[in-house]
């Protein structure tokens, strides 16, 4: 079987997948949760299946309060989301909420300033730009080859872009939020990204070192075949508990995990099927 | 060896209380079915270091407030010194109001200084958040003992109610206003005196409070001076001479770190910083509790099906692998307990991600092993190449989540990068799941695979004399 060879498919696969997601990035951008911007967000549990809307807290806060949405974050739980507040202006409300639906628990109240915020924005930032420097130049030297290193890390930046499209696709239609902990998954998603292309890689270095001659294509291809049953049946126990996660998992890390698990799927795909694919044709294209 | 260590790990994974639940074949769990409960009560270890879960805030609840310090009327030279007292306020308040082991750190960085409150188990935030945002009072007030009939009438007032001998102590003296307080105070600092070389107090007042003392000194010379922060009593030193030129000394038989604590219980009253808060995360219990359950469900099953599969496709080697598997999951809960690993929810989201990937290196060995048996390789040197050749790629593999991992966790704190408890909490579960993972993978299946699968049928009796040589 010659995979290798509808490398081009692959690539077009690739591109169905990150087309939408570029698109949305560039429109719609990525919504960033008070983590990044400020402001403020309180969780709350009704009593009895009451339900809470836009219009009824709006009526409950003046224009100080900055309200800006009003979501449901599981049965009975509702999340209020609001320029930065302090712990009067939230204790004003849920006195009023109090006395318009009964015994209304606090689940959460998270308040972040701005200048906190552009800290942690800038963090993350280098925190990513360093683990794709480190993964790189880890690549780099292990393989003693540049084209290695830099398809591993174009296969990265692959999945990157992906795990961000959906979120700015997830955003767009959901409501979904990016916080730190989506950044987390995305370093976690990086470096599963190189975990699985090394796997790949190490196997064509070894049918190297082996068959000298073969031609570099078909070596690619036998690497990719011998490693392929590993690759998913190893994404498929990480996928499992991922899934299990996602569904079962509660709201607190759902997102999280599904960052994790979007970035899961797509680092399994990407070591095969772009990663060596790229590499097959740089080295066709530049002998 | 491998089973005395899981024996071990398995003693300090288990929980103090451990409910043990039994339900009959063909039911799924259910965790409200509720069956005989059985009640085992284990510590952890005869010494006294007992094993517990340390729960982040996101998981018991409470508070993390982070606090910027307002240093602008605070000379440059003091900051560091200011900074460190509002710590010191915060913390003696937070005990004072009897929570478990607040956590107060400060930073200072590029000119801004923060700190950083974490307090568990705050069910009122409201109330904590106010003892927090006080700027703290330093006062001087001259302690007198009251008169002998006043004594008499107060202690008998105080026999009459509970708690007797705490409310005559506090009666028995009178305080006195001196109108001295934290404002009249230049700085103290931990200093040696001269002559003795033991460690003191000197307290330094601005012009103000210099007059003000040295009125107070001639007039009660060897009365007590006590002092008071947030109205409660830090020392009473006794006034030995008149003291005019506002430079004070306060001797006894302090430690050197008595006196650093007590300079910077002083300081907190002369340098006094407003602060504000810069951000508030507050989760309420019942939020917490709830997504452990979930989590630690959805965990559950994760592993119950990832053991399916791995028996599905390589039979009885799976098996074996999933005995690694679950031995790895003992080591990982034990690990945490020794080295009191906080565990957060996103922590156990990768300790549940670290339990898939944990499979990866049986399943790379496995593969590797099927490899060199279909090449025609006889079982046992196929196992052992299977385990070399293998070991190449997971190695290498692996490097880059452990360095991700460590980023991740930011050991030496570098402000350039994140501090925060819930990414740090992800970062060393990842961490110390794939480390443990390499170990369980290769090293516990290997001997598991060498124990049972080469000789079958009398590997059992084999692994029991193994034990009995260890021994």
């Amino acid at each position: 079987m010659n995979i290798i060879k509808y490398r081009y498919l692959y690539f077009v696969i690739s591109l169905v997948f990150l087309i939408p997601g570029i698109f949305s990035l560039l429109r719609y951008g990525l919504k960033p949760a008070i983590d990044f911007v400020g402001g403020s967000l309180i969780e709350v549990r009704l009593p009895e299946n009451q339900s809470l809307n836009y219009g009824q807290v709006a009526e409950l806060v003046d224009s100080d309060f900055g309200l800006n949405a009003v979501q449901q974050s599981g049965s009975g739980q509702f999340m209020i989301k609001a320029k930065e507040i302090d712990e009067n202006q939230k204790n004003n409300l849920i006195a009023q909420l109090q006395s318009q639906y009964g015994e209304v628990e606090v689940l959460r109240f998270e308040s972040v300033g701005p200048s906190i915020s552009r800290e942690l924005l800038s963090k993350t930032l280098t925190a990513v730009g360093l683990v794709s420097i480190i993964i790189a130049i880890y690549v780099w030297r292990q393989f003693k080859d540049i084209k290695f290193g830099v398809t591993a890390v174009l296969a990265m930046f692959h999945d990157s872009l992906i795990l961000l499209g959906s979120f700015s696709l997830l955003g767009h239609f959901y409501g979904v939020e990016v916080d730190i902990l989506f950044v987390t998954a995305m370093l976690t998603t990086l470096s599963f990204s190189v975990h699985d292309t090394i796997v790949v890689y190490d196997r064509i270095r070894e049918l190297k070192r082996k068959y000298p001659r073969v031609e570099f294509e078909n070596l690619a291809n036998t690497a990719v075949l011998e490693t392929l049953s590993r690759s998913i049946n190893n994404s498929v126990t990480i996928i499992v508990m991922l899934s299990a996660l996602v569904l079962l998992g509660g709201n607190t890390i759902r997102w999280f995990s599904t960052a994790l698990l979007i970035g899961a799927i797509t680092g399994t795909y990407s070591s095969s099927f772009t990663a060596v694919p790229l590499l097959v044709e740089w080295n066709k294209r530049f002998k | 060896m491998i089973m005395i260590l899981f024996l071990m790990s398995c003693w300090i994974a288990l929980p103090e209380k451990l409910p043990l639940k039994f339900n009959l074949f063909g039911t799924p769990i259910d965790i409200t079915l509720s069956s005989p409960v059985l009640d085992l009560y284990i510590l952890g270890k005869p010494v006294h270091k007992q094993f517990d879960f340390k729960q982040g805030l996101d998981i018991q609840g409470g508070m993390q407030i982070v606090l910027q310090a307002d240093m602008s009327q605070i000379p440059e030279v003091d900051r560091a010194d200011a900074l460190e007292s509002v710590r010191e306020v915060i913390l003696r308040r937070v005990d004072l109001y009897g929570i478990s082991e607040p956590v107060v750190q400060a930073s200072s960085n590029n000119g801004q200084y923060r700190l950083m409150v974490e307090l568990a188990g705050v069910t009122d935030p409201t109330q904590a958040l106010s003892l927090i945002g006080q700027t703290a009072q330093l006062d001087f007030k001259l302690i007198s003992p009251i008169s002998a009939e006043n004594k008499a009438q107060t202690e008998e007032a105080a026999t009459n109610q509970n708690g007797a001998t705490e409310s005559a102590q506090q009666n028995s003296v009178e305080l006195i206003d001196t109108g001295l307080s934290g404002a009249s105070l230049k700085r103290a600092q931990p200093t040696l005196n001269p002559q003795t070389n033991e460690p003191e107090v000197s307290l330094q007042f601005n012009e103000e409070g210099a007059k003000l003392f040295g009125d107070i000194t001639t007039q009660h010379e060897g009365e007590m001076l006590g002092i008071f922060l947030d109205q409660s009593l830090l020392m009473a030193p006794s006034i030995k001479q008149p003291i005019l030129t506002g430079q004070a000394v306060i001797t006894g038989q302090f430690t050197l770190e008595e006196v650093k604590q007590l300079s910077i219980q002083l300081n907190a009253g002369a340098l006094p910083v407003p602060i504000q808060v810069l951000e508030q995360r507050t989760i309420g219990a019942s939020l917490g509790n709830e997504s452990v359950q979930l989590s630690i469900r959805a965990g559950l099953i994760g592993i119950g099906l990832v053991v399916l599969f791995m028996i599905m496709v390589y039979g009885m080697r799976g098996i074996l692998a999933s005995w690694a598997l679950l031995m790895y999951a003992v080591f990982t809960v034990a690990i945490y307990k020794i080295l009191g690993v906080t565990l957060t929810l996103p922590g156990i989201a990768g300790l549940i991600l670290s339990i898939g990937m944990a499979v990866d290196a049986n399943i790379l060995i496995f593969e590797r092993m099927k490899e060199e048996q279909r090449a025609g390789k006889p079982w046992g040197i196929a196992m052992e190449l299977g385990f070399g050749r293998a070991w190449d790629s997971i190695k290498d593999a692996n490097v880059t989540t452990i360095l991700t991992a460590l980023i991740l966790i930011n050991p030496l704190n570098f402000s350039f990068l994140n501090t925060s408890g819930l990414v740090r909490g992800f970062g060393i579960t990842l961490l110390i799941g794939v480390v443990l993972g390499l170990l369980t993978g290769v090293v516990i299946t290997r001997t598991l695979v060498r124990l049972f699968l080469r000789e079958k049928g009398i590997g059992f009796r084999l692994n029991k004399n193994r034990i009995n040589k260890d021994q």
